[in-house]
């Protein structure tokens, strides 16, 4: 069989899985929709968090980040785990506590006020949209090289898909689907990355493989690779490139947004009780963990690979791996020095950094670029860091069935997360903006249904993302990241553990969090990306790391304005209380 | 019953503090702050800081996260046996 047949035979299973469950599990009740009624297990509510969380980004693109990374690319391996225990300790067992239905609701009712409310669902669409627009990117990607179907084509398959079952199934759906979802995507990671580490390695676990020798050789992996990247004029692979004080920030920028982003916290209000929201978080860092710790074994044995295999190669002999990349214009090849060998080295291929096709083939039969070459250093090739995991096991050579099961994971982990966005957005424009502020009056029934259908408004939007994606997607996940540490985590942190915080001191840290952070990023990312380098920085720390500022400026300014202003009401003070009792 | 809220809001807020240092310590510290100083250490193929910046921090996290489930129960349990005498 070949191995487009065998993704066909693969991805079309798990989809009819995936259906069956929407309609074994439909919701019937608001409770239901939102929180799934509250009955799901720790271990399962662990599995779906986990799916929830690892996204097309953590699934597809954060090996092959780390992979050119090296030792810079800890910030995301350390950042979006130790989110989880800022989590479970700070924030999951008293939101759970609280027992409503989404993060705008504590918001407003903490603070006493629909302004905050409201500005908390306007942060919580903002970030979520963000979000769903680098989904539809990674199953954009894995349609159109794996199915060869069109990229558009794909991305409507996706969205009727998630249309099924998270318009019918709400939050109860998409609970166990995202299950399922999550051993897919588990066991696709997996296979391969288990498979590479005993060619490589001779090792079973590739958190081992990682650390031996390479096989019939006494020399470490790392110290190999350490070697060649230095001998390519790379900084060597297990050192930093950017600076202490820009990782710190990076990664507590990630940690903190990690624990403030609604789609993840609102996975711990569908449990029983407050222990099982601390157990759950439990399960789902392990469950993460798992993909995270051999995520970082699988850069290294792809960078190592991926310079074996193409280095030094004449373009005519080049793998098929290679061509075809190049055919759906993520990787591409100029020849500066006119030798028909592709040419490996640090610094961009290209001018303008990303490649524009011209529609003619040169001598060897590659597409040429319109693209001037950058002269400044040897490199010839551009690859799009996003087809590392991928493209891997075709690198590695492997049977063409795990080259099919990675395929299948990929589209579970972009289409778990982007279900999980679709809801929290649904659930806050139904319940927090109609129910609770404009349309007081409607019925439970009511609001089911505008649940239902503002579900199915954002997945048209978040298809339209897919089909036009913004030439900024990866430039705006920044964003989302350092928005939720800007915004919620302060006011949801204070809310629970600083009694004396009042409505005026979170509005204000909340605007001001918002409006610094967007502003640096917005600047330096699209106002002058000319000087985004860290001569301009603010105290040398990039937009990417600027959240975890944002967030102490949040910090400060609520509690100063608190301080200034008058004691939250006696009610308020009584539902702290109450939200610290287990 | 007020003093008794208190008093378990005390020990609870002891347990957090506790297991975030050792949380900050993992990964700010010996991931990043002490990282390259840690990094003259090896044992098998990987240098300590590198390691610990990409595969110890996160294993320590696991262990938290389920240290502070474990040591919760113990207090929850401490306190509403306390209720009942």
């Amino acid at each position: 069989m070949t191995t487009q047949l065998l993704t066909y035979i693969f991805v079309g299973a798990t989809f009819t899985l995936y259906i069956g469950i929407a309609l074994w599990s439909r919701a019937k009740s608001t409770n239901d929709f939102y929180i799934a009624g509250k009955g799901v297990h720790p271990i399962a509510n662990g599995m779906a968090t986990a799916a929830d969380w690892m996204s097309a980004a953590s699934f597809l693109s954060m090996a092959g980040l780390i992979a050119f990374l090296g030792k810079d690319g800890s910030v995301y391996l350390m950042g979006w785990t130790g989110g989880y225990v800022l989590l479970a300790l700070l924030l999951a067992p008293y939101l759970r506590k609280f027992g409503k239905f989404t993060v705008p609701d504590f918001i407003g009712e903490r603070y006493y006020s629909s302004t905050a409310r409201k500005l908390a669902v306007l942060c919580l669409i903002f970030i979520s949209f963000t979000y769903i627009a680098g989904q539809m990117r990674g199953v954009g990607i894995v349609f159109s090289r794996f199915l060869e179907v069109d990229i558009n084509t794909g991305v409507i398959v996706g969205m009727a898909i998630v249309f099924f079952y998270a318009v019918l199934g709400g939050m109860k759906g998409i609970t166990y689907t995202q299950v399922a979802q999550y051993c897919v995507l588990i066991f696709a990671y997996l296979v391969p990355a288990i498979f590479i580490s005993i060619l490589m390695t001779g090792e079973v676990i590739p958190q081992i493989g990682f650390g031996s020798t390479l096989v019939d050789s006494p020399i470490y992996l790392l110290d190999k690779l350490d070697q060649v990247t230095k001998d390519l004029g790379f900084v060597a692979y297990t050192e930093n490139v950017k600076t202490n004080i820009d990782i710190f920030c990076i990664t507590a920028a990630l940690m903190f947004g990690t624990a403030g982003l609604p789609h993840v916290i609102v996975r711990f209000f569908t449990v029983p009780s407050v222990g099982a929201a601390r157990q759950s978080a439990g399960y789902a860092l392990i469950f993460i963990a798992l993909l995270y710790t051999t995520a970082p074994a699988v850069s290294a044995f792809a960078r190592m690979n991926l310079i074996d295999s193409i280095q030094d190669q004449p373009y005519s002999t080049s793998p098929n791996w290679f061509k075809n990349w190049e055919e759906i214009g993520l990787i591409a090849w100029k020849d500066k020095n006119e030798d028909g060998k592709i040419k490996y080295s640090s610094g961009s291929a290209l001018e303008d950094i990303k490649p524009k096709y011209l529609d003619e083939r040169g001598e060897y039969g590659e597409r040429l670029l319109q693209n001037k070459p950058n002269l400044s250093n040897e490199n010839e090739i551009y690859i799009d860091r996003d087809i590392i995991v991928l493209a891997n096991p075709e690198i590695a050579q492997l049977p063409g069935w795990v080259i099919a099961l990675v395929a299948a994971g990929g589209l579970a982990a972009a289409l778990s997360t982007a279900a999980g966005l679709l809801l929290v957005i649904s659930s806050s424009v139904s319940h927090d903006l109609l129910k609770k502020t404009y349309m007081p009056q409607i019925t439970e029934k009511q609001e089911l249904r505008y649940a239902r259908i503002s579900a199915a408004v954002a997945i048209g939007i978040a298809g339209i993302f897919g089909i036009y994606p913004p030439a900024f997607v990866a430039q705006v996940v920044a964003f989302a990241f350092g928005l939720a540490a800007a915004t919620f985590f302060p006011a949801l942190f204070l809310g629970i553990f600083y009694k004396r915080l009042n409505k005026e001191g979170a509005i204000t840290g909340m605007l001001l969090g918002l409006i610094f952070t967007a502003s640096y990023i917005i600047y330096f990312k699209f106002i002058n990306p000319a000087i985004n380098n860290s001569d301009f920085w603010f105290m040398g720390i990039s937009p990417e790391g600027i959240g975890s500022v944002g967030m102490l400026l949040n910090f400060i300014i609520a509690l100063s304005v608190s301080s200034l202003t008058k004691p939250p009401p006696d009610e308020v003070l009584e539902l702290v209380d109450d939200i610290r009792r287990p | 019953m007020n003093e008794k809220n208190n008093k378990y809001w005390k020990a609870n807020l002891k347990i957090v503090i506790s297991l975030l240092i050792i949380w900050f310590i993992s990964s700010f510290g010996f991931g990043i702050i002490f990282s390259d100083y840690l990094d003259q250490i090896k044992f098998g193929g990987f240098k300590l800081g590198f390691w610990f910046a990409q595969q110890g921090s996160i294993y320590i996290f696991v262990i938290l996260v389920f240290l502070y489930v474990w040591l919760m129960k113990r207090l929850d349990k401490k306190f509403s046996e306390e209720e009942d005498s």
